[in-house]
C-alpha cells in the first residue's frame, strides 16, 4: 500500500518591534525574568491595550511580500482560557479578520520548485512563560515574553513530505528576516511552527485524521518530528488502528513525538471580538507609506549585484540569501570598494569564518569600516590578497584596526625593486643547479623561484614585480 | 457651619471667601462618615485628604474643585488606596496607579475622602451585592439605595460629600441617583475614560457622576471627561464646556416620549410626577411627542447576553494567581482557580460568569451573542432615528421607588427590570441623566432625560432649566427616621 502525507504549518513569528504588542514594555530578549512588563502586560484591573501600530507595519510588510490581500481594516478578538502565565485569561487574538488573507511562498527541494498558498496571517500576543524546574516545590512565572507581538502565518494543507516543511519553513525564515519583520532566531522561540500532519492513501481525496505537533524550533527537529510522525501514523493505519486526532510533542532526545495531556487542550475558546479595541484601520497614506519602504527582497537583488556590479552569479545568490550579509557588502561597495574582490572575500574568507563560529556577520568582530580599510589597502597595493586573509584572521580575533595590524606586523608589500633584486640575486645564488636546470628548459621551474622569493619575503613582495623582476634575471 | 447638603458650587464660594477652610470641610465631611448609618463606605483615606486639605489651605493647591472634598466608587483605581470593587476577591488589593477619572479630578484640586461601597463588580441593582455589607437609603435605612452606585448616590443624598463618582453600565448612576433623590449623568460611550476603571461590560461601561444639581453634574464633567491615549475607544472630540449651554432657551425643543415604555401600568403617584414634570417643560416652551422605538424592547435580553460574556471574560484574570484573593491549602492549579474564584466571587458575580461563559460558548454563540450583538445594533439605530425628530427622550428612571432591602434578592429577574428604562441608552451609547421629581410611597423618584451622542450639554440644558423652576432637587433626606 503506498501512503501519501499532507502537512499543512502555522509558523509563529515573532515581530522584530521595540515594544509589546499592547504596551510600551521592551521585548529585548533574556532580561532578568518579569522585568519587562507594565501594567497591562501583568493584566492589572482596569488596565486597557492599545494596539502597537508598528506590528501592524511588519504584517503587513509580510503580506505585501506573499502577494497576500490586506485587510486595511482588521479587527482583535478574545480568546479565552486560564493559564498562569496568561495573565488576563485570554490572549488577544485576530479570529475573525485577520490583518493578512491569502498569498503564497514559492520553495525549493533539491531543485524542484513548488508554491505552498497561505490561509491567513493573523496578529496575536504571546503568552508568558511557566517554569517548573526553578524550584523544587514551585512552579514560577516570567512574563517578559507576555504581550510579545507574534504573527501566525498559517499554509494551506500543501505541503507533502518533512523535506518540503524544511524548505518552506527556510523560504519564510528568510523571507522574514530580510523583511526585518523577524530576527529569525529560532533557538530562542523568535519563529517556531506548529506542524499538521495527516496521511492518506494514494488517490484518496478525503483527508486522513491529523496530529498537531507543537512548537518546534529547528529546521533539524521539524525534519525529524514530522519523518518520526508519518511512520507512526503509517503504521498505526497498516495495523488496523486508527490515528487519534490530538496535539502531540516532540521529543527531541528520544526522537519520538507523544501525546500532549488532552485535558490542557479540551478547551472551548469562547472567541469573541475584543471590546476593549476598535478595529484598527489602515489608511491609504499608510500603506503607501508601507511600499515605499518595502526592501529589495533576495532574488531581485542578486540579479542586481550581477548586473550592476558583475560578480559571478552564484556568489550574488549566496551574499542576497542573507540581509546581514548583503548589507556588509552592499556597505563596502558604497564605500566606492571593488565589488569584485569584496565578493570574493565575503563568499571565501568571510563566509568560511561565520560559518566556523556558527554566527552572523554583525555578530563578528569585523566592522564595515575596518573591511573597508582591508579593501582599500589591497587596491591601493598596499597588501597582497594572501596577506589580507592573515589580516582577516587577525581582525576575527581581535576586532583591531586593519592598518594598525599592517603596520604593526610590518606587512605593506614590497614593491622596492631594488629591494626585490637583492632577494632575487641572492635566491638565484643560492640555487644554482635549479637555474640551470630552468635555462635548460625546465620552465615549471619558475614558480619554485617565485615561492623562494615570497618564503625570503615572508609573503609581503607584490607578485606582479616579482614576475617581471624573476623573468629579467633569469633569461640575463 | 454646617456643610451638610451643600452643593458643590456654594462649597466652592464658600472656600473662595475663606468663609471655611478646606480642613474644615474636609475634618466634618469625616465627622458626618463616622455617624452616618448608610454604610457608603469601604475604605477612607482620612490622613491624606487631611493633608490635601491642609496644602488647599495654604494656597498650594489650584484648580476649579481645588479644596472640595469628593467621593470615588470603589471600581476606579487609586494609587496606593485599596480598591476592592465590592469583592472579596480584591479584598487586599492596592494599586499601583490612578484611573484617569481619578486623576482628572485630583488634577482639577478635588480631595478624595475615601472609596464608596457598590454591587460586587457593578453587578446590581441594589448594592446588596457587596461584600462590604448592603449600603442604606438615606431616605429610609431599610430600603435600598438602588446600584450599582448606591454607596456614592447614598453618600451625596445623605450630604457626607457634595460629588462622588459612578460608573454606570446598565443604569448604576441613574437608578440610584433616582432613588437616592439626586443627580446623576452618564455621559456618551467614551466620553469618560475607562483606564483604571475595572471592567464589568468594557463596551457598555461608562463613567460619570453625582451631585445635587445638574449645574454640578456639569461643572464635574469638564473634569471627569478627556480624550485618553490609554483607551482607544475613547472618543478624540474636542473637549466641551458643559457650563456654556445650561441657561439655553427650552422655547420650541421638542422631547420625544417612547411609546413602547409603558407608562400607564406604572404606580399612579410615578404617572403623576411624570405629567407634572412634563408640565414644567411645557411651561418652558418645550413640546412633546410620541415616538415609537419598536426595538426597545429587546434592551433588556440584550444587555443580559451581551453584558454577561463581557464579564465572563474580563474577570477571568482573577485567578488567584498575580494578585486578590488566593484559597489556602490548594493541591493542584486547577483546584487554586477553582477555590479562589469561587471563595472570592459572590453569588451574582457567578451567575452572570456562567450566563456569559455559557452565551459564548462553541454552539451558543450564534443564538445568543451574535444575535444580542444584531438587536443591539436595531436598538442603536431606534435612537438614531428618534433623534432625526427629538432633542432629547424623557421617561421615569426606574419603575419605582427604592424597595426593601432583600424584597428582591431571591428573584433576579424582579432585579434586572429594575433596569428597564436604563438599558437602552448603555446599548445604544448615548448620554442619560436622571434628576429627582417627586415621590412615591414618601420615597424619591427620577426623571430620566436621554440625549443623542455627545450631546450631555443639550441634556444638562433641560436638567438645569428643570431645576430652576422645581424645588425637588432641594429635598433632602430626614436623617435616620424612616418616613
Amino acid at each position: 500500500m503506498s501512503w501519501e502525507t499532507v502537512i499543512g504549518l502555522e509558523v509563529h513569528a515573532q515581530l522584530s518591534t521595540n515594544t509589546k504588542l499592547f504596551s510600551s514594555a521592551s521585548t529585548k530578549f533574556g532580561s532578568e525574568p518579569n522585568t519587562q512588563v507594565d501594567l497591562v502586560d501583568l493584566g492589572l484591573p482596569g488596565v486597557l491595550p492599545v494596539v502597537n501600530k508598528d506590528a501592524f507595519k511588519k504584517a503587513i510588510r509580510f503580506g505585501l511580500a506573499i502577494d497576500a490581500n490586506i485587510n486595511q481594516e482588521s479587527s482583535f478578538d478574545r480568546k479565552n482560557y486560564f493559564y498562569p502565565d496568561l495573565p488576563k485569561g485570554y490572549q488577544i487574538t485576530q479570529m475573525t479578520k485577520p490583518i493578512v488573507e491569502g498569498g503564497s511562498i514559492d520553495i525549493d527541494v533539491d531543485g524542484d520548485k513548488k508554491t505552498i498558498n497561505i490561509t491567513r496571517a493573523h496578529l496575536e500576543e504571546d503568552a508568558g512563560k511557566s517554569i517548573h524546574d526553578a524550584y523544587p516545590d514551585k512552579s514560577v512565572i516570567d512574563l517578559n515574553r507576555a504581550g510579545t507581538p507574534l504573527l501566525e502565518i498559517v499554509s494551506e494543507p500543501e505541503i507533502s513530505s518533512a523535506k518540503e516543511a524544511v524548505a518552506y519553513m527556510k523560504a519564510l525564515h528568510q523571507l522574514v528576516t530580510f523583511l526585518d519583520v523577524c530576527d529569525g532566531d529560532m533557538s530562542q522561540g523568535s519563529l517556531r511552527c506548529d506542524a499538521n500532519v495527516s496521511i492518506r492513501k494514494v488517490g484518496d481525496s478525503e483527508l486522513g485524521t491529523r496530529t498537531e505537533i507543537k512548537n518546534i524550533n529547528s529546521f533539524r527537529f521539524i525534519e525529524k518530528a514530522i519523518n518520526f510522525e508519518i511512520k507512526r501514523q503509517i503504521k498505526l493505519l497498516e495495523s488496523g488502528e486508527k490515528v487519534t486526532q490530538e496535539t502531540r510533542l516532540y521529543d527531541s532526545g528520544k526522537d519520538e513525538t507523544r501525546p500532549m495531556r488532552s485535558k490542557e487542550f479540551a478547551n472551548d475558546y469562547r472567541y469573541f471580538p475584543d471590546p476593549d479595541l476598535l478595529p484598527v484601520v489602515i489608511s491609504d497614506d499608510e500603506m503607501e507609506e508601507i511600499r515605499s519602504t518595502f526592501p529589495e527582497l533576495p532574488a531581485d537583488k542578486s540579479k542586481r549585484y550581477v548586473s550592476e556590479f558583475q560578480i559571478d552569479e552564484s556568489e550574488a545568490e549566496i551574499i542576497s540569501s542573507s540581509r546581514e550579509l548583503s548589507n556588509f557588502f552592499e556597505a563596502a561597495v558604497e564605500s566606492k570598494n571593488d565589488p569584485k574582490l569584496a565578493a570574493n572575500l565575503i563568499v571565501g574568507e568571510i563566509s568560511s569564518l561565520l560559518n566556523k563560529d556558527n554566527i552572523k556577520i554583525d555578530e563578528s568582530k569585523l566592522s564595515s569600516d575596518n573591511f573597508n580599510i582591508l579593501l582599500q589597502r589591497i587596491s591601493d597595493g598596499t597588501i597582497s590578497k594572501k596577506i589580507a586573509k592573515t589580516i582577516l584572521a587577525e581582525i576575527w580575533e581581535t576586532g583591531r584596526n586593519a592598518d594598525e595590524i599592517i603596520n604593526d606586523q610590518g606587512l605593506v608589500q614590497i614593491r622596492d625593486e631594488n629591494l626585490l633584486e637583492e632577494v632575487i640575486t641572492k635566491v638565484i645564488e643560492s640555487n644554482i643547479k635549479q637555474v640551470e636546470d630552468y635555462k635548460n628548459g625546465k620552465d615549471k621551474l619558475f614558480g619554485f623561484f617565485v615561492g623562494q622569493v615570497m618564503k625570503e619575503t615572508q609573503g609581503k613582495a607584490n607578485p606582479q614585480a616579482v614576475n617581471d623582476l624573476l623573468k629579467k634575471a633569469l633569461n640575463s | 457651619m454646617s456643610i451638610r447638603f451643600k452643593t458643590l458650587s456654594e462649597l466652592k464660594k464658600l472656600l473662595e471667601k475663606k468663609e471655611i477652610s478646606s480642613f474644615e470641610l474636609v475634618s466634618e465631611t469625616f465627622r458626618n462618615i463616622s455617624s452616618s448609618k448608610t454604610n457608603s463606605f469601604i475604605t477612607l483615606d482620612e490622613e491624606a485628604a487631611l493633608s490635601k486639605a491642609k496644602d488647599f489651605d495654604q494656597g498650594k493647591v489650584n484648580g476649579d474643585l481645588a479644596g472640595i472634598p469628593i467621593a470615588q466608587k470603589d471600581l476606579f483605581c487609586t494609587k496606593n488606596l485599596r480598591t476592592t470593587c465590592g469583592s472579596k476577591i480584591l479584598e487586599n488589593f492596592i494599586p499601583p496607579y490612578d484611573a484617569t477619572v481619578v486623576k482628572n479630578l485630583s488634577n482639577a484640586g478635588s480631595i478624595c475622602v475615601g472609596k464608596t461601597n457598590m454591587d460586587e463588580f457593578a453587578m446590581g441593582s441594589s448594592n446588596e451585592t457587596s461584600f462590604y455589607g448592603t449600603v442604606r437609603n438615606p431616605w429610609s435605612l431599610d430600603r435600598v439605595p438602588g446600584g450599582s452606585s448606591g454607596g456614592s448616590a447614598a453618600a451625596v443624598s445623605e450630604g457626607l460629600v457634595c460629588a462622588a463618582t459612578g460608573t454606570d453600565t446598565g443604569g448604576s448612576i441613574r437608578q440610584p441617583a433616582a432613588l437616592c433623590g439626586i443627580t446623576g449623568i452618564k455621559p456618551t460611550y467614551g466620553r469618560a475614560s475607562r483606564w483604571g476603571m475595572i471592567a464589568f461590560a468594557s463596551s457598555l461601561d461608562q463613567a460619570g457622576t453625582f451631585a445635587r444639581n445638574a449645574e454640578d453634574c456639569a461643572l464635574l464633567l469638564n473634569h471627569i471627561c478627556s480624550h485618553d491615549t490609554k483607551d482607544t475607544t475613547s472618543i478624540s472630540d474636542m473637549q466641551e464646556n458643559y457650563l456654556v449651554n445650561l441657561n439655553n432657551d427650552l422655547n420650541g425643543k421638542t422631547i420625544g416620549i417612547i411609546k413602547e415604555f409603558d407608562i400607564s401600568s406604572l404606580n399612579k403617584e410615578v404617572q403623576d410626577s411624570f405629567e407634572q414634570s412634563k408640565k414644567i417643560f411645557e411651561n418652558l416652551g418645550a413640546n412633546f411627542v410620541e415616538i415609537s422605538m419598536p426595538n426597545i424592547k429587546l434592551s433588556v435580553p440584550t444587555y443580559y447576553v451581551v453584558a454577561p460574556a463581557e464579564c465572563s471574560s474580563n474577570l477571568s484574570r482573577f485567578d488567584g494567581v498575580k494578585y486578590g484573593y488566593r484559597a489556602k491549602n490548594v493541591e493542584n492549579l486547577e483546584e487554586l482557580y477553582i477555590k479562589s474564584r469561587s471563595e472570592g466571587f459572590g453569588d451574582e458575580v457567578k451567575r452572570r460568569i456562567l450566563i456569559g461563559t455559557y452565551v459564548l460558548s462553541a454552539g451558543f454563540y450564534d443564538a445568543y451573542y451574535k444575535k444580542a450583538q444584531q438587536s443591539r445594533r436595531m436598538i442603536k439605530n431606534d435612537f438614531v432615528d428618534a433623534f432625526s425628530e427629538v432633542d432629547i427622550i424623557m421617561s421615569p428612571s426606574s419603575p419605582s421607588s427604592a424597595f426593601k432591602i432583600g424584597s428582591k434578592t431571591e428573584d433576579p429577574i424582579e432585579m434586572y427590570l429594575e433596569d428597564l428604562f436604563t438599558i437602552s441608552s448603555n446599548l445604544a451609547g448615548v448620554p442619560a441623566m436622571s434628576i429627582p421629581h417627586g415621590f412615591a410611597k414618601g420615597l424619591p423618584i427620577g426623571l430620566q432625560l436621554i440625549g443623542n451622542y455627545l450631546e450631555e450639554s443639550k441634556i444638562l440644558n433641560f436638567a438645569h432649566q428643570y431645576q430652576k423652576n422645581s424645588d425637588w432637587h432641594l429635598k433632602t433626606p430626614n436623617l435616620g427616621e424612616s418616613p
